[in-house]
């Protein structure tokens, strides 16, 4: 479990989050939504670590992130995998040396060792044989699966995923969201995944954050999304006509 | 002000650079694959600049010789004097800055933008030391190769030219080469040599790691890195030269 405690973040005189107060549970699908420029990415780079939030914590299954020490942080980070939303694979590595490249980096496996691991995450994204391939020759729905593999090449207790689906056709952003879903269940990791995209939202999301003018504006689950009279939420979610005419037909069959 | 804060940053991301690479196998393998990307890729156009500029030295202190009292071996001499002190260690490398510092400045920059070097931090790398420690060591070991190299072949342009367009002989132009020599000069340049490798690359490094935005962003960072090095290379040559040769 992660958990996030009076989290605040300014760049200069922009106050990005204001107290934000939340937890992403273990197993779970968690997403954080909201509209653009509300803060989500910010916070999510908080709780990696990759900016440091004035005053706050953030704590992985109970050891304080914010208060380790670099040697210490980089203990929890062997343990986190993320999907960046352009994916961030190394361009001067094929698809193979990618995924292999954590491996290489932080374990004592012996070459077969990591061929065949990475063999297995190829296999468990349904891609196999592109071993030998560049980034630059994979379609961008290939470069997110490979980045999955990547992330979960060193069997990673929490993983991230910045608007996995962006760019992507319905169809492909159907088989990330579902390939997340699998993966969090399977091996039970906590999974914290920032979207814009409401069908992943009805589709995955165990548990929902909604960031709104830097604060935790709402948090609940996929029913009680729809459900909610949040103005807030209600523009975001119902923001366009098709939507509506959803929530306007879900109302009626209520009544 | 912000020169200030930008030499701070500099030094910083130096102290984080030099620290002890994450695994020996994998920064020996990338401090081979910079030789040969900083280096060895690098021979042609130091080649062919060093022979034609070594050419026109020759030709044009041979056209200067107008005094009967000048002896004529002053060519060769002359030719390998400006040849070691400054061609080769001084304009071989603001040409390198060019061509590397873009490169360095570029590469690291799209890395910055396209968010890998966010990957590389997030697994736990140090992503400084992993992509920049190579870079400068393998600029610094090699620079001074290419830089023996252009002193060679530079030499070898200035004979060509004066053969061929028959203002000297090999006999005289070869005495001229071997009259006066001292070896402490050699020592300069290639003092000079490693400290504008490092200058070149740590200075494209910094441009590219700290670029912000996209894709015009990473030219502008480029642009920057080369001035910049081009600059530093100026100024240290000055220094350089009064500490060592004075």
């Amino acid at each position: 479990m992660i958990e996030v405690k009076g989290v605040n973040k300014s760049f200069g005189d922009n106050h990005v989050l204001h107290d934000i107060d939340t937890q992403f549970e273990k197993g779970k699908v968690n997403l954080i939504i909201g509209q653009s420029g509300q803060g989500k990415s910010v916070l999510a780079k908080c709780i990696v670590g990759l900016h440091k939030p004035e005053t706050g914590h953030i704590s992985y299954d109970g050891r304080n992130f914010t208060e380790l020490n670099r040697l210490e942080k980089k203990d929890i980070r062997k343990e986190i995998g993320m999907l960046f939303q352009g994916a961030a694979l190394f361009d001067s590595m094929t698809v193979e040396e990618n995924i292999m490249f954590p491996l290489t980096m932080f374990t004592k496996m012996t070459k077969k060792e990591r061929l065949e691991r990475v063999n297995f995450c190829l296999e468990r994204v349904n891609l196999n044989g592109i071993n030998d391939l560049y980034p630059a020759e994979c379609s961008g729905g290939m470069q997110k699966r490979v980045a999955i593999a990547r992330a979960i090449s060193m069997k990673p207790k929490y993983l991230f995923c910045d608007e996995p689906n962006s760019g992507l056709d319905p169809k492909t952003a159907i088989v990330i969201d579902n390939l997340i879903r699998e993966i969090t269940y399977e091996y039970d990791i906590t999974t914290v995944a920032i979207t814009h995209d409401m069908n992943s939202v009805i589709e995955i999301g165990d548990t929902i954050l909604f960031i709104h003018n830097g604060r935790n504006w709402w948090q609940g689950d996929r029913q009680s999304i729809i459900t909610t009279d949040n103005k807030e939420i209600s523009e975001f979610v119902y923001a366009s006509d098709f939507m509506k005419e959803i929530r306007s037909s879900m109302i009626a069959r209520r009544k | 002000m912000k020169l200030l804060q930008n030499i701070g940053r500099f030094m910083s991301m130096l102290w984080v650079v030099f620290s002890k690479p994450e695994k020996w196998g994998v920064f020996r393998k990338k401090l081979f694959e910079e030789i040969q990307l900083i280096g060895i890729n690098s021979i042609p156009i130091v080649a062919l600049m060093s022979l034609f500029m070594g050419g026109v030295i020759a030709l044009q202190t041979a056209s200067n010789m107008d005094s009967p009292f000048l002896p004529e071996y002053t060519i060769g001499y002359i030719t390998r004097s400006s040849t070691i002190l400054e061609f080769s260690p001084t304009i071989i490398c603001l040409i390198l800055a060019g061509k590397v510092g873009s490169n360095v400045a570029s590469e690291i920059g799209t890395m910055k933008t396209t968010e890998q070097i966010d990957a590389l931090e997030i697994m736990g790398v140090n992503s400084l030391s992993h992509l920049v420690l190579p870079k400068i060591l393998g600029a610094v070991m090699f620079f001074p190769v290419l830089i023996v190299f252009s002193m060679g072949l530079s030499l070898i342009g200035g004979w060509l030219s004066l053969v061929l367009s028959g203002l000297s002989s090999t006999e005289t132009y070869v005495l001229g080469l071997r009259s006066f020599f001292e070896p402490s000069n050699i020592v300069y340049a290639l003092t000079k040599t490693v400290v504008f490798a490092f200058l070149i690359v740590a200075i494209a490094s910094f441009y590219g790691y700290y670029t912000k935005g996209g894709a015009l962003d990473v030219g502008k960072s480029a642009t920057r890195a080369v001035v910049s090095s081009s600059i530093a290379i100026l100024i240290a040559n000055f220094f350089l030269t009064q500490m060592i040769l004075l």
